[in-house]
């Protein structure tokens, strides 16, 4: 909210689905897009008499998840039910942690225009998801699918440390590549394993205590998130400047519409009653545990990112573009493995193969390329066997077909011509057939030696090496 | 402390029950009886043990992250007062 006279304060709580096999109290499969309830059982299911038992993965992963943002873990924890009745949860209560969550006090850092800045995360703490509820045309009735039941999640609640939109996404991105690091979760928004509710309010520059706060759903991609809480500033900001008060609610964000919605649920607040899950005994997290779990977790985004600043000598930025996906920084340093270039491979990569991966819609793993290759082909370069400019297109040819640069080379027959004599007969050609170029250039027009350049570049099939075409033209055309 | 006909409603209502008046009336007489004997237990000092959360003196109950078979759609549904398409058929909830 440039210019506004109001500053905006956001929270986030966000869910994250943790990639375990199996659900976090039975063995039904975890894996998204089976037939609808086909992986339920007695215990997701709710069913009476049954009891639910603790996957150590889980625990294991919301540790790895606390500790690499930063989070104090806890010695003692419990499992509580949350209750409430709504039909995505068969057994009429979450099982969730109330206030003994397994992470406390961590934070992590984001950089938005240049500036870092900290955003304190208040907890993190383990329970399970629930299903998935699809609505009949008419209002005819809801139909529940509870595959997704009892898949572990964590949440993650921030601190009210942000203060505009483009916070709340740098917050999310960093978070989201936190835990692809730490190879927890897919943390796929589109497919709901990476959910995030936000609490936005705004209060004038200066005021310390907190407007009253709306808390915006269903926002589900980074981009939506921007959006809504844009949105929401403004609608709030028209509100205040119209002398009215925000109402305390919860506000459903339309991607469509570009505008969120009062949710008008029944005012009846919240009542969970959380107690004690008596099905499932105490955790407790000792030393020992909490070691061999940190140290399973691999150098962050953060800790890579100044790496690649102090030894390679890239940029704080193309370091931070590199190092957002761990796949892109593992590519970049497969790429050194031939190639002691790396400026030259953060330049193809953040240049080249980034264009490519946009222009078709692609993730990393779609291109054919690997980081071997892209590190051959600068060695190709650095070698002198092929120009830069031909360099591209065998980039294109790596990257559409797999195949090794040198192979696209030898195929293509792309091989530099740096021998003079072969150089010298197409240069003494080009200045014979354009006689009117080379008077324009001995006349003063400097442009004209591009044009002649171009023109040796054409007859060569932009095999000739550009230097060597360079000299010998000046030579010919001086002498 | 002393429980309301309120209360006896608001609880009744988060447990989605429906009372009669003479319900009301005979539940709140009981659970009052029953919280005036619980506040026998404050004549305890408490203050310095830590709540108790479980009564069972074991920790670190835990499986292994393996998959073991689920029920088929077919038998999950079997409790199902209505299905459709495979799933469980509800009344319409839309937020």
């Amino acid at each position: 909210m440039a210019n506004s006279k109001y500053e905006t304060v956001v929270g986030l709580e966000v869910h994250v689905e943790l990639h375990t096999k199996s659900k976090i109290f039975c063995g039904c499969s975890t894996s998204f897009g089976a037939p609808p309830n086909t992986h339920t059982c007695p215990v997701c299911l709710g069913h009476p008499g049954v009891l639910p038992v603790l996957n150590r993965q889980a625990v294991e992963y919301a540790m790895k998840a606390a500790m690499a943002i930063n989070c104090e873990i806890a010695e003692w924890c419990k499992f509580d039910r949350k209750n409430y009745f709504y039909p995505d949860s068969p057994k009429a209560y979450q099982i969730s942690q109330y206030d003994q969550p397994i992470g406390q006090n961590g934070w992590i850092d984001i950089e938005v225009n240049g500036k870092t800045k900290r955003i304190g995360i208040t907890r993190l703490h383990l329970e399970e998801d629930a299903g998935k509820l699809t609505h009949i045309d008419g209002g005819l009735g809801s139909l529940a699918d509870f595959n997704r039941v009892g898949t572990p999640l964590v949440e993650i609640v921030s601190e009210p440390d942000i203060r505009s939109p483009e916070e709340a996404k740098a917050y999310l991105e960093k978070l989201r590549a936190i835990m692809l690091y730490c190879d927890v979760s897919d943390v796929k928004m589109e497919e709901g394993s990476m959910r995030c509710d936000a609490n936005i309010s705004i209060r004038p520059f200066g005021q310390e205590k907190f407007g009253t706060r709306a808390e915006l759903k269903n926002m589900n991609s980074f981009r939506g998130v921007q959006r809504g809480l844009e949105y929401e500033e403004l609608r709030q900001a028209d509100i205040l400047d119209g002398g009215g008060q925000v109402v305390q609610e919860t506000r459903r964000w339309d991607e469509n519409q570009g505008k969120t919605f009062s949710m008008r649920s029944k005012e009846e607040a919240h009542d969970y009653r959380y107690f004690p899950d008596p099905d499932l005994v105490r955790l407790r997290i000792d030393d020992e545990w909490k070691a061999r779990v940190r140290a399973s977790i691999p150098e962050l985004p953060d800790a890579r990112q100044a790496r690649y600043i102090s030894e390679y000598g890239l940029s704080s930025y193309d370091a931070g573009v590199l190092t957002a996906s761990m796949k892109l920084a593992n590519f970049f340093e497969e790429s050194l493995k031939f190639t002691t270039d790396a400026k030259a491979s953060a330049n193809w990569i953040m240049g080249d193969l980034l264009g490519y991966l946009n222009a078709n819609n692609f993730e990393l793993e779609d291109a054919k390329i690997t980081g071997q290759g892209l590190g051959e082909l600068i060695q190709l370069i650095e070698k002198g066997t092929i120009s830069t400019k031909i360099a591209k297109t065998v980039f294109k040819g790596i990257v559409e077909t797999g195949k090794s640069p040198a192979q696209i080379v030898e195929e293509q027959g792309l091989v530099q011509i740096s021998d003079e004599g072969a150089i010298v007969a197409v240069v003494d050609a080009v200045i014979a057939a354009n006689p009117q170029s080379v008077e324009d250039f001995r006349g003063g027009k400097d442009k004209a030696i591009g044009f002649l350049v171009g023109q040796i570049m054409k007859e060569t099939k932009g095999k000739a090496n550009p230097g060597l075409v360079n000299k010998l033209l000046m030579e010919r055309l001086k002498g | 402390m002393s429980i309301s006909i309120k209360d006896v409603e608001h609880v009744a209502n988060l447990a989605r029950l429906e009372l009669s008046d003479a319900d009301k009336e005979q539940f709140a007489g009981q659970l009052n009886a029953i919280l005036k004997y619980a506040e026998k237990l404050n004549e305890l000092h408490t203050d310095e043990i830590e709540p108790t959360s479980h009564v069972l003196p074991i920790v670190n109950v835990m499986r292994d992250d393996a998959v073991k078979p689920s029920l088929t759609a077919e038998k999950a549904l079997l409790n199902a007062p209505e299905e459709e398409d495979g799933q469980f058929k509800v009344p319409a909830v839309l937020e």
